[in-house]
């Protein structure tokens, strides 16, 4: 394959890796930020999950971070 | 004439850079756009010749709410000295927006930016984010988020600063 080509073809693979990316701005993070989008909305839950993590990893904890996908401030 | 792979390399390099520049944000020193030119829900301040502050924010940010009382208590202390605060909603949905707006009732203009034209085009960095615009239209400072007392602090200061400015 000719040089040229080979560029090309790099720059149109890397415009297609490109256009299969996007970001979600922070004004269209209302979904995001929805209390149902929550990991712990559910109390009980939670704990069953802490409870099951608990006993097959004699461990607790470090699931996370809190909140919601707002991604504000 | 040009060969269909140079044709090919030349319009793989302007998507490439127009999508490198389609990113582009208001900057600090530049006109900030007019909020008359977009269809945005509610009657606008007249705002020619005053110290306009353009905050951004939504019902579903919980930074945004925090602000509003204080947002409230500014444009109360410092309304008759030319300052003039446009909050703009970019909340999709009406009735959260009208049940907001009838629950904290702000001492400030309110209108929504339904189809997030406006904000789109300021592409703001985060939720909330307010634009500080001197009397002639020009864009003089950008606070990214609200942090309460430290925000406030600075805003006050900068848009007494503006107010102060000589025409």
């Amino acid at each position: 394959m000719k040089p040229p080509k080979l560029i090309a073809l790099l720059l149109l693979a890397t415009l297609a890796l490109l256009s299969g990316c996007t970001t979600v701005q922070p004004w269209e993070r209302a979904t995001l930020a929805d209390y149902k989008m929550r990991p712990d909305r559910d109390p009980l839950l939670t704990a069953m999950m802490e409870h099951i993590y608990f006993s097959r990893e004699a461990s607790s904890g470090g699931r996370g971070v809190g909140g919601s996908g707002c991604g504000c401030n | 004439m040009w060969s269909p792979t140079k044709k090919t390399s030349l319009v793989a390099a302007i998507l490439l850079a127009s999508s490198v520049l389609a990113s582009a944000e208001v900057k600090v020193g530049q006109p900030f756009p007019a909020l008359a030119s977009f269809s945005l829900e509610g009657a606008l301040p007249e705002s020619a010749g005053r110290v306009v502050l353009v905050d951004f924010w939504a019902t579903w940010c919980a930074p945004c709410r925090a602000s509003f009382p204080a947002y409230s208590a500014l444009q109360r202390e410092l309304g008759g000295r030319g300052f003039t605060l446009v909050a703009v909603s970019v909340d999709k949905q009406k009735g959260a927006y009208d049940e907001f707006l009838a629950k904290f009732a702000p001492a400030f203009t309110t209108v929504r930016d339904g189809k997030q034209s406006l904000v789109g085009e300021v592409r703001v960095p985060a939720m909330p984010t307010s634009y500080l615009i001197d009397r002639h239209g020009v864009l003089r400072a950008v606070h990214s988020g609200f942090y309460g007392d430290k925000t406030m602090k600075e805003l006050r200061t900068q848009i007494i600063e503006l107010l102060e400015e000589k025409s």
